[in-house]
């Protein structure tokens, strides 16, 4: 490293696998209470240099992990996430913690119940230890839109995390929680996983519950994880996944043991390569490190063969029109009547609600909120929103086609490494390419997971993207593994 | 499709969308819209006559991914006292606001 960047501070540290911890905890060598006090302790620490955490739950962290040390000590079976702390993203809800989302306008709001994820992860026996910054209502690829201040890189603390779950990828780069829950409507669980050198999946739209998510783009709107390795990743997937008659879009398909999937060997897989992914724009040190990514699968005993999706570069303005014209519809709701922040100098209804979402939205919401009123607006929905649906099934096609002949997909997750804090800041349009390799597996619904692999010469992560079919997380587990066995992170 | 936004549209859009743009918030915004909606014009390259527009993806996947519809019967949901109090004013039963119309 050169001493330039040597003058930036690293926060980087990566926490123990969760057999290992589930081993410490079952044996009674560690204790749930010690190891969630361990976790506070350096959340305390570090927090304020990297602003990951909003708010911390920190009773209701400590009376689980007592629950969990009293069935250790019985020598009752423990449930898989026994003991293990995590931290969840600030746009789900926690019964009686702050939800932000992000935004001014949710200050104050403490939701009266849990989201299915977080239920279900507290269920396994896992510590929630508090909620975790983010992109105000999800909308940003750099943390940088939180109304809460930005999330800093653990790998490089003048550099964004990615977003919009910013808080989620840092937490677990930095070691601040054992594995995380995020959201990803365009690419937000899966470009702050690459900016961080973490590993993080997109369900299968309907694979996760959305019960209690706080909703940007509805159609598109995924809950997944964040873990430190892939096996983990898996895990946390098999815990949170599965029908929930909260949620009408939840898929009813079986469950499969995604961690067990996740063993199994490569060799015969079919890996496909799309020439438009590594077009211009790509960095250099990005396209070789996927390169050697995509060598190791070879390697491993996987037949890597070329695919073509001509219709890419349209997946940004599509998803830019769908996901827009969907949160004016889904915003419409923070009016200052229900919850959240009311602005106080108001004589009119009408006022009161302008005045109060006024103050209360920051300029990207208000930008998106903008942008699709006017795709859904008398005259210019047929030219805008039904045009983007139109191409929205091109897409997909596209996908679906390939997927006739290979198994897998594997694309750079994100065009670049982590960038600096304001760099693009001033340019709407700058940042929304940041999204350009995750937003059409967003479009089409299929699955994916982004694995660690490789670093560029100043140390920064890049992660490879690696997408399957609807419902077959199985198989992109089973890549992105084989990825990370090689070794190249 | 490459239509340029106009002050008054985007006047009339936040008007719509309840929001309330200041008049120095307001050139910046037409900027970024005219920028973006000029970016998204790239789509009109693309023949869609015909194509069915896609509105959500349950259908895809051989409907792999398809929803389940819950019986239709009444069950508890939150309580209205767990509610309430989340409100900026309220007398516990009903939301109060501003006046609607003058007197």
């Amino acid at each position: 490293m050169s001493s330039e960047a040597k003058a930036t501070e690293s926060f980087v540290e990566k926490p123990k696998s969760l057999a290992a911890l589930r081993a410490g905890i079952q044996s009674g060598s560690t204790k749930a209470t010690d190891l969630a006090a361990r976790y506070f302790d350096r959340i305390a620490a570090i927090n304020p240099r990297l602003n990951v955490y909003l708010s911390l739950t920190r009773e209701r962290a400590l009376e689980q992990a007592a629950r969990v040390d009293e069935m250790a000590a019985k020598g009752d079976p423990l449930p898989p996430l026994a003991g293990i702390p995590v931290g969840i993203k600030d746009v789900l809800v926690v019964k009686g913690a702050p939800a932000t989302a992000g935004s001014k306008i949710l200050e104050g709001y403490r939701p009266p119940y849990d989201a299915t994820a977080v239920a279900r992860l507290e269920a396994a026996g896992a510590v929630l230890l508090g909620k975790l910054n983010c992109d105000e209502f999800a909308m940003g690829s750099s943390n940088e839109n939180s109304a809460y201040g930005p999330v800093r890189n653990p790998v490089d603390t003048e550099r964004v995390p990615g977003g919009s779950s910013g808080g989620s990828a840092a937490a677990v780069a930095a070691n601040m929680a054992v594995a995380t829950l995020g959201s990803d409507t365009g690419g937000s669980i899966r470009q702050p996983a690459s900016f961080c050198g973490v590993v993080g999946v997109l369900p299968t739209y309907g694979r996760v519950s959305r019960y209690g998510l706080i909703a940007y783009a509805s159609s598109l709107d995924r809950v997944g994880p964040f873990a430190s390795n892939v096996r983990d990743a898996a895990t946390l997937l098999g815990v949170i996944a599965g029908q929930d008659p909260k949620d009408a879009t939840c898929s009813p398909a079986p469950v499969p043991d995604y961690a067990a999937e996740s063993d199994k060997p490569v060799a015969g897989l079919r890996i496909g390569v799309p020439a438009e992914y590594f077009a211009e724009g790509l960095d250099p040190e990005v396209r070789a490190a996927i390169e050697k990514g995509i060598a190791a699968l070879g390697a491993a005993g996987c037949s890597v063969k070329p695919v073509s999706m001509p219709n890419t570069k349209y997946a940004v303005p599509t998803y830019y029109l769908i996901a827009t014209a969907e949160a004016s519809a889904n915003l419409a709701r923070f009016d200052g009547v229900r919850y959240g922040y009311r602005s106080p100098a108001s004589d009119t209804l009408s006022d009161m609600y302008s005045h109060s979402r006024d103050e209360g939205f920051g300029a990207e919401v208000k930008r998106r909120i903008l942008l699709g009123t006017y795709a859904l607006s008398a005259g210019y929905y047929d030219a805008y929103y039904l045009k983007a649906q139109q191409v929205r099934r091109l897409l997909a096609e596209e996908y679906l086609r390939a997927f006739n002949d290979v198994d897998a997909i594997v694309t750079p997750t994100a065009p670049t490494p982590a960038f600096k804090l304001g760099e693009k800041t001033g340019d709407p349009l700058a940042m929304y390419l940041a999204d350009i390799y995750t937003v059409t597996a967003s479009l089409a619904g299929i699955c994916g997971v982004t694995v660690p692999c490789g670093t560029t010469a100043a140390g920064l992560p890049v992660g490879m993207q690696v997408l399957a079919a609807h419902l077959n997380e199985s198989t992109a587990f089973r890549v992105a593994r084989a990825v990370e066995d090689a070794g190249i992170y | 499709m490459t239509a340029r936004v106009t002050v008054e549209e985007v006047v009339r859009v936040a008007e719509l969308a309840h929001l309330e743009l200041k008049p120095e918030e307001t050139p910046a915004m037409l900027n970024d819209l005219n920028a973006i909606l000029d970016y998204v014009a790239e789509l009109n390259e693309l023949d869609t006559v015909g194509v069915t527009p896609l509105a959500q993806v349950s259908e895809l996947g051989n409907g792999a991914g398809a929803g389940c519809l819950r019986s239709d019967q009444v069950s508890p949901s939150l309580d209205r006292a767990a509610v309430m109090p989340q409100a900026p004013e309220t007398d516990q039963v009903f939301f109060k606001v501003p006046k609607v119309i003058e007197r």
